[in-house]
């Protein structure tokens, strides 16, 4: 008999929740009972509130057992695993787990069925198919793949992708560049993690299409330096990709090159800004630059430069394997392919949902969270990171695509949604806003600078009731100048989060 | 030049090779540096202007722009504490006054003993699973107070 298939999640989120010991306690578990198991650590699959979500291979499909500690192991094996045990913590096929099976995942694929460093297993979930069919078109014409999907930027300011590809292919130049922003510092958000850690090639794979595309020959992944095991994984999966001539000077023995390289941050904020990013690469202090020039004309080097965002580059092999219209069905109006949401916060069910545009954040609050954590109500949600609007409930029924989010004066950025419950001071989350604003921003505009900082001092003052409506008016006013008058996005909507809560929120700043 | 100079030097100039003709190799030469040393001592700061072909300006503005910049030694262990929204919503303030208490220092500190220094951090992208800390290179979800002080005291422990 050959030995059975264990699967124990290697993800950030997985580990911090024990998957390493439960691993450890399988492992040591079957061998003291004879049973022969291979035992495999997967990327995570995203349902954060079942992990760690041991998996086992059985003739009829996967079988999972979740969320489970080192101390049900014994248990577990009692109950007959790593066969179907009857057990409190059996969840049944992965395929009828409802809070996964009912998703629509495109980008998300293959994380958790495959060992993310494999390159067979990669494959054999349609890898690299992308990157073969782009090896056989022009470079106009993966871009107008590219175009004719609708993808728009995934980091947050949902700039057409295709139309930036287009201004690098079309600025002449000797030398491009593919940028990866993996900067994902806003918190709420671990999508980008979770792919890189669950399914590294995708990412590796995307970026040398770009590359092909734009005739670019050498890229850069710019990772933050808290992911310490995503940073592993790439390491990995790169120098493997290298070894297999996916990476290179002949990319596939096209006669064609794309190196990468990754480069890691030092635990700056402001370096998830294009720009700012740009010279951190260049190892200078994270700088916001002036736009114009665009990168895409003048970037890392002042070279034309592809900065996208990691699940941008991540639907590139979809885009390209399974062909432009297949992308663009999923979605409305101006938001196509999926919604990639990131539940987290006060979450019962917190984990990535990814679905076609179109839900409402309440639907996938109720549907997938399954309200609050703590099982009181839940009261504010910050949808969009630290610079996101707070929205009340009454804003809750708002669709979640980038059209309908900035109607009601919020954005959707990076997908990321924390839930909070009435325990929260509004009041003291308006300052944070500031507070982090001070504590990250680069320093170069005074609007974000200073204004941060008065920002602080003057919510301080209206919490202390000290000319409470002289000192709303006063930032107000501050809010308007930030907002107007900084260069980035930084200070440019810090004012959001303030305004939504004082607005939203009143009763929290003594009114 | 004392002999503990000249070996920083060495450092300095193998970190420098290491990184030759590669785009902005400031950033992964203070990384290397501070990974063999633990922070980036004043010295040595002259002596990657010299290799680098940089202004000590240069070098020191980059150093002080990072939060992940050490200028002096930190404790043995670093305990990251995430302070952003998603673990806010899950007790965060509350434990940030317990891990203080608890270690008895403020972020930016190192406890007497050099065993721990504490510092915050802005996500660790755990936020499902709140809140987070980091301690080392292992991130940890959902920590309670007590906890924390079981981690701790594990630590201490091993000692």
């Amino acid at each position: 008999m050959s030995p059975i298939k264990v699967f124990v999640p290697k993800d950030t989120t997985a580990c911090a929740l024990g998957a390493d010991e439960v691993a450890e306690t399988i492992a040591a578990g079957a061998v003291g009972r004879g049973i022969e198991i291979n035992l495999v650590r997967n990327g995570s699959r995203g349902a954060f509130w079942l992990e760690p979500l041991v998996e086992v291979e059985t003739e009829s499909g996967r079988i999972a057992f979740g969320p489970v500690t080192p101390a049900d192991v014994p248990g577990l094996f009692e109950a007959g695993f790593p066969g179907p045990a009857d057990h409190l913590l059996a969840q049944g096929p992965v395929d009828s787990i409802d809070w996964l099976a009912s998703q629509q995942r495109l980008t998300f694929y293959r994380a958790g069925w495959i060992d993310p460093v494999s390159l067979d297993e990669y494959r054999s979930m349609g890898g690299y198919k992308g990157l073969q069919r782009a090896l056989e078109m022009s470079a106009q014409a993966i871009i107008d793949e590219v175009k004719e999907s609708g993808l728009r930027g995934r980091g947050g300011a949902a700039f057409p992708t295709g139309i930036k590809w287009q201004t690098v292919l079309d600025t002449p130049a000797e030398q491009k560049y593919i940028v990866c922003n993996a900067d994902e510092g806003d918190s709420g958000t671990y999508a980008d993690r979770l792919l890189m850690e669950a399914d590294p090639y995708q990412l590796i794979e995307g970026m040398t299409i770009a590359g092909l595309a734009v005739g670019a020959t050498e890229g850069f992944i710019y990772l933050r330096s808290e992911y310490p095991h995503c940073q592993a994984v790439l390491d990995e999966a790169i120098s493997r990709a290298q070894q297999a001539g996916l990476l290179g000077d002949s990319i596939q023995g096209s006669g064609r090159a794309f190196k990468l390289e990754l480069r890691i941050g030092a635990g700056a904020y402001i370096c998830g800004e294009e720009t700012s990013l740009l010279d951190s690469l260049e190892g200078k202090r994270g700088l916001i630059r002036f736009k114009p020039p665009l990168p895409a004309i003048a970037g890392l080097l002042g070279k034309p430069t592809v900065v996208n965002n990691v699940l941008s580059l991540g639907a590139i092999s979809t885009i390209l394997a399974d062909g432009a219209a297949y992308y663009r069905d999923f979605g409305i109006g101006r938001s196509r392919g999926t919604l990639t949401v990131q539940l987290a916060g006060n979450i019962r069910r917190g984990g990535l949902v990814e679905v076609p545009f179109g839900a409402s954040l309440r639907e996938l609050l109720e549907g997938y969270g399954g309200g609050t954590a703590s099982g009181r109500p839940a009261r504010a949600i910050q949808v969009g990171g630290p610079l996101g609007a707070y929205l009340p409930e009454s804003q809750w029924d708002v669709t979640l695509n980038y059209g309908a989010l900035t109607d009601i004066g919020g954005m959707l950025g990076h997908g990321g949604v924390v839930v909070f419950d009435d325990t929260v001071d509004m009041a003291q989350q308006a300052r944070f806003a500031m507070e982090f604003c001070a504590i990250e921003s680069c320093g170069k505009c005074t609007p974000c600078r200073v204004g941060s900082v008065r920002g602080v001092e003057v919510i301080d003052r209206v919490i202390a009731n000290q000319d409470r409506e002289f000192n709303l008016k006063v930032l107000a006013d501050l809010c308007n100048t930030m907002d107007k008058g900084s260069l980035c996005a930084m200070g440019g909507l810090t004012p959001m989060p303030v305004r939504s809560a004082i607005k939203h929120f009143p009763e929290d700043f003594g009114a | 030049m004392n002999s503990s100079a000249v070996s920083l030097k060495e450092i300095v100039d193998s970190a420098v090779a290491a990184q030759q003709g590669k785009v902005g190799a400031l950033m992964p030469v203070l990384h290397s540096l501070q990974e063999k040393l633990g922070f980036i001592p004043a010295e040595a700061v002259p002596m990657i202007a010299l290799a680098m072909n940089l202004s000590r300006a240069e070098v020191q503005g980059v150093i002080g722009f990072y939060h992940d910049f050490r200028t002096e030694p930190g404790g043995e262990h670093m305990v990251q504490l995430c302070r952003a929204e998603a673990c806010q919503a899950m007790g965060s303030r509350d434990l940030e006054l317990h891990v203080k208490q608890r270690l008895g220092i403020d972020f930016g500190e190192t406890t007497d003993d050099g065993m721990f220094t504490l510092e915050p951090v802005y996500c660790l992208g755990n936020c499902a699973c709140a809140p987070s800390i980091r301690i080392n290179q292992g991130t940890h979800a959902r920590i309670s107070a007590s906890q924390f002080d079981q981690l701790i005291a594990g630590l201490e422990a091993e000692e």
